[in-house]
């Protein structure tokens, strides 16, 4: 063992037997962080954050809530209006989850970007694409629970698709419902799973992180660092900044929690489910808009089935489909523009997705999920042989002192931004 | 005086660290507040809702017991006894010793009108419903209450006269809003 | 990078308005005292609502998640509140015989439900269910001012537009028929305090007093929440300051 750093006699008496303060140290102290990244490197501490806030409510919350279906929506209002503080410990895990969708996926966009996908971190990614499918599954089931009119039909709608899956599909359906239709075993099993999944998540948050700190942080340029000069000890430096990213973010939350609490949320889900009726329009919740919309897209019941799952498992193989070696947009210039097309596809899947399947919005939602998996399978391929990437820097520090020789002829690159 | 004017380099950038430092220190004071205050609703969540605390009282009109009737009335989950006492019964209660008490505690103290006697109805001992409240249920040697779980005796005072309970049956906080009506809680 | 904020910040502000349906309502927008970052309840409009609420609407619509005592939020003391609720009778027991009994409601209690379930309610008007009026200002999209336009515009049929038996004319619900006959048509009913008792006034004096059962938080969540984004921004400020300092000596070297 080397010597310790720590000069408290308790410290190294605790360190010595469960070596938890050299591994902080070492991971979140000293650790060498590249200097150059922007702030879209915030977004992984604030979906942590994020988790850590959505579970801290979810416990109070759970305190008071009931899984029955005659109560569960009275015990809601009761939060709402009894419980001490419960309206805010309510929206704020209500608007927590809506924010906790936005910055994951910025979080991915940005690994879209950066190539943070590429090698060696492509376990880092798969990892986060299961965090995001958990993710998705927790809130899913977590919306069913206030148990208003949408919990009721969206559950109702999004478990009858397993029906699709060829022999054992009612099965599967009578399974997952425990009865005959969504009813009081459906709702019981989704708080208990809903209670359940986010500590999975938390698990599988703690071997991304492993996967992540085993290589460090991919950067802005995608290139390696090379040295203690090309990074940075994430204490101070990063800290203060996820530390103030932090703080804008809470800010957002805030406005969102204090004055808009209902603005992301639908008004029918304050009606008491209604297994009698229908509502005019069921919409799921907004960061479910574009794979809802996928969903739709398909005529074929198993067809939209598969292609909205299909949509999410094509992001485990994104390693091998764009096989560039140049990780970062800034220096492929044909694949920035696809990138950029395919947030615009995304935005356009998720307008679809809140509209009826009809007419000229089903015709959009189908253009935009054609293009969607042509994009993964057939453009980033494609790109991976025909792009000419734009040299890249010799180094991350090179550039931070400015022009100087060695930069095979892009002296352009380093003061460019984005 | 000269000194102030003339700042030396190394000076400005101490004194620059030191500024540097505030602030740091500053910013993660005012975070550790603020993640303060947040932790406050999510402790005080668990303290009594709106709702239970509108039942920690509850009003009780007791014109309709009959001299030496007792009934038996639900407070904060917890059974009361209030019993509309004969003439006998109290004055039974006054001429008790506080020598012969276990726990001493005067008649006129547990009542605040002698007629009415209103205890918490849970014994002492373990936290069984003593009997005596129904007509025909034993009442014990001493008039008043009888724990059928072990055996202790309470006068009709509500006091320990035999048996293992440590203390006489509790009086809750109660007052007379008029003449029939008692709050309790 | 911007670009893409923006276009997710669009795209939020358009979901949910996408997501209501009916686009030929035309609704009345009204200034109403608990709209905006400061919105607080108008006491003496919250009392005329309630009035209005027993007076007209309690004979058809419950109230169910709203209790006596909450009452206290539109000015009242607890005396007043205990007098309130004695006018009620709530259901209670089993007595020791086993029968459930009648008893005045106290303070404790929520406003008793006209009808004893739902299929009474449907049975009693024509098989349309008169919703539960404690939510329904936000349980509609854009509640009060949806629920003012509602109870404003009953209107004559448009030309020689067919209505079905049992149904009415509504400007302002989506598809134009409502089971809900008018149910107010101008001093319905005298306030104590004298004031006006035109349609619009009680409709606007009703919208207060939902806006409140729907959520009697709301003036504690605005005044909190000027105090946690003030608080927030300064710490935002704070930290951009302080972290400003501790890159400053890295920053220097870059270009």
């Amino acid at each position: 063992m080397s010597a310790s750093k720590f000069s408290n006699p308790v410290v190294r008496w605790i360190d010595h037997r469960l070596p938890i303060f050299s591994f902080l140290e070492h991971e979140a102290n000293e650790y060498p962080t590249p200097k150059n990244l922007n702030y879209f490197w915030n977004f992984g501490s604030l979906a942590g954050i994020s988790l850590v806030i959505m579970i801290v409510t979810g416990i109070t919350l759970a305190m008071s809530y009931t899984a029955h279906v005659d109560y569960a929506f009275e015990s809601v209002e009761r939060i709402m209006r009894d419980v001490n503080h419960g309206w805010l410990l309510r929206y704020i895990h209500m608007n927590g989850a809506s924010f906790f969708f936005i910055v994951v996926f910025v979080h991915i966009f940005r690994g879209l970007y950066y190539g943070s996908y590429k090698a060696p971190r492509e376990l880092l990614w798969m990892l986060g694409v299961v965090i995001l499918l958990l993710m998705m599954a927790t809130a899913f089931m977590g919306y069913v629970l206030p148990w208003g009119q949408m919990s009721f039909w969206g559950a109702t709608v999004i478990t009858n698709l397993f029906s699709a899956i060829p022999f054992v599909g009612e099965s599967i359906v009578t399974w997952l419902w425990g009865g005959f239709s969504v009813d009081n075993p459906t709702l019981n099993r989704f708080f208990a799973l809903h209670y359940l999944m986010p500590f999975l998540i938390v698990g599988v948050v703690i071997l991304h992180l492993v996967a992540l700190h085993r290589f460090g942080s991919n950067n802005p340029l995608g290139i390696d660092t090379r040295g203690p000069q090309d990074t940075l000890p994430f204490h101070p430096y990063y800290t203060i900044k996820d530390f103030f990213g932090l703080s804008v973010f809470l800010t957002f939350l805030a406005a969102a929690v204090f004055f808009f609490p209902n603005f992301l949320g639908h008004p029918d889900n304050y009606i008491p489910a209604n297994p009698m009726q229908t509502p005019a329009h069921i919409v799921p919740e907004w960061y479910f808009l574009p794979f809802y919309a996928i969903l739709r897209a398909v005529p074929d019941k198993l067809g939209g089935v598969l292609a909205m799952f299909g949509a999410i498992a094509i992001l485990f193989v994104l390693p091998w489909l764009d096989r560039s070696p140049v990780r970062s947009a800034r220096f492929r210039p044909m694949f920035k523009i696809f990138f950029w097309i395919l947030v615009i596809d995304c935005i356009v899947l998720g307008y679809v997705g809140a509209k009826p399947a009809e007419g000229m919005y089903l015709l959009v939602g189908r253009v935009a999920t054609v293009w969607y998996f042509i994009h993964f399978l057939a453009i980033l391929p494609l790109l991976s042989v025909i792009e000419t990437p734009r040299p890249l820097p010799q180094s991350i520090s090179t550039p931070v002192f400015g022009g100087g020789g060695g930069l095979a002829g892009a002296a352009a690159a380093p003061k460019e931004k984005v | 005086m000269a000194k102030s004017q003339s700042k030396t380099a190394a000076d400005a950038s101490v004194e620059h660290k030191s500024r540097r430092d505030f602030i740091v220190v500053a910013t993660y004071a005012m975070g550790a507040v603020g993640a303060g205050a947040f932790v406050w609703p999510l402790v005080d969540q668990m303290n009594p809702a709106a709702d239970t605390l509108a039942l920690a009282s509850i009003e009780v009109d007791v014109s309709k017991i009959a001299e030496g009737q007792s009934i038996t009335i639900k407070w904060r989950g917890k059974p009361i006894f209030i019993r509309h006492r004969t003439s006998s019964e109290i004055e039974e209660a006054s001429v008790v010793s506080q020598d012969d008490l276990r726990d001493p505690e005067g008649d006129e103290v547990r009542a605040q009108k002698p007629e009415y006697l209103v205890v918490l109805g849970v014994c002492t001992h373990l936290g069984c419903v003593p009997l005596g409240q129904k007509v025909g249920e034993v009442r014990g040697e001493y008039g008043g209450w009888f724990c059928p779980c072990h055996g202790s005796h309470y006068d009709s005072s509500g006091r320990i006269r035999k048996g293992p309970a440590p203390l006489n049956l509790e009086v809750p906080p109660y007052s007379f809003l008029s003449d029939q009506v008692i709050r309790i809680g | 990078m911007k670009k893409l904020f923006l276009c997710l910040a669009a795209l939020m502000m358009a979901g949910p308005a996408l997501a209501a349906g009916g686009g030929d309502v035309v609704l009345k927008q009204k200034d109403w005292s608990f709209s905006g970052p400061f919105g607080s309840f108008d006491q003496a409009a919250m009392q005329r609502g309630l009035q209005a609420y027993v007076e007209v609407c309690s004979g058809c619509h419950s109230l169910d998640y709203v209790s006596f005592r909450n009452l206290a939020d539109l000015g009242y003391n607890e005396a007043e509140i205990k007098v309130i609720a004695a006018q009620y009778e709530v259901e209670d027991g089993p007595n020791d015989d086993g029968d459930m009994f009648m008893r005045a409601a106290l303070p404790a209690d929520r406003f008793p439900a006209p009808y004893a379930n739902q299929n009474a309610a449907r049975a009693a008007n024509n098989g349309a269910y008169p919703p539960d009026l404690s939510l329904i200002a936000k349980a509609r999209a854009n509640g009060p001012d949806y629920l003012y336009s509602l109870l404003t515009s009953y209107e004559e049929a448009p030309g020689d537009t067919e209505i079905p038996e049992g149904m009415y004319y509504n400007a302002a619900y989506s598809g134009h028929m409502i089971a809900m006959p008018q149910p107010l048509y101008g001093d319905d009913l005298t306030y104590a305090d004298g004031a006006e008792s035109s349609v619009e006034a009680i409709s606007a004096d009703l919208v207060a007093f939902l806006a409140w059962t729907a959520e009697p938080a709301l003036e504690k969540r605005k005044r909190t929440g000027v105090a946690v984004v003030a608080f927030l921004l300064i710490l935002s400020v704070m930290s951009f300051g302080a972290m400003r300092f501790i890159w400053a000596d890295v920053k220097k070297s870059k270009v």
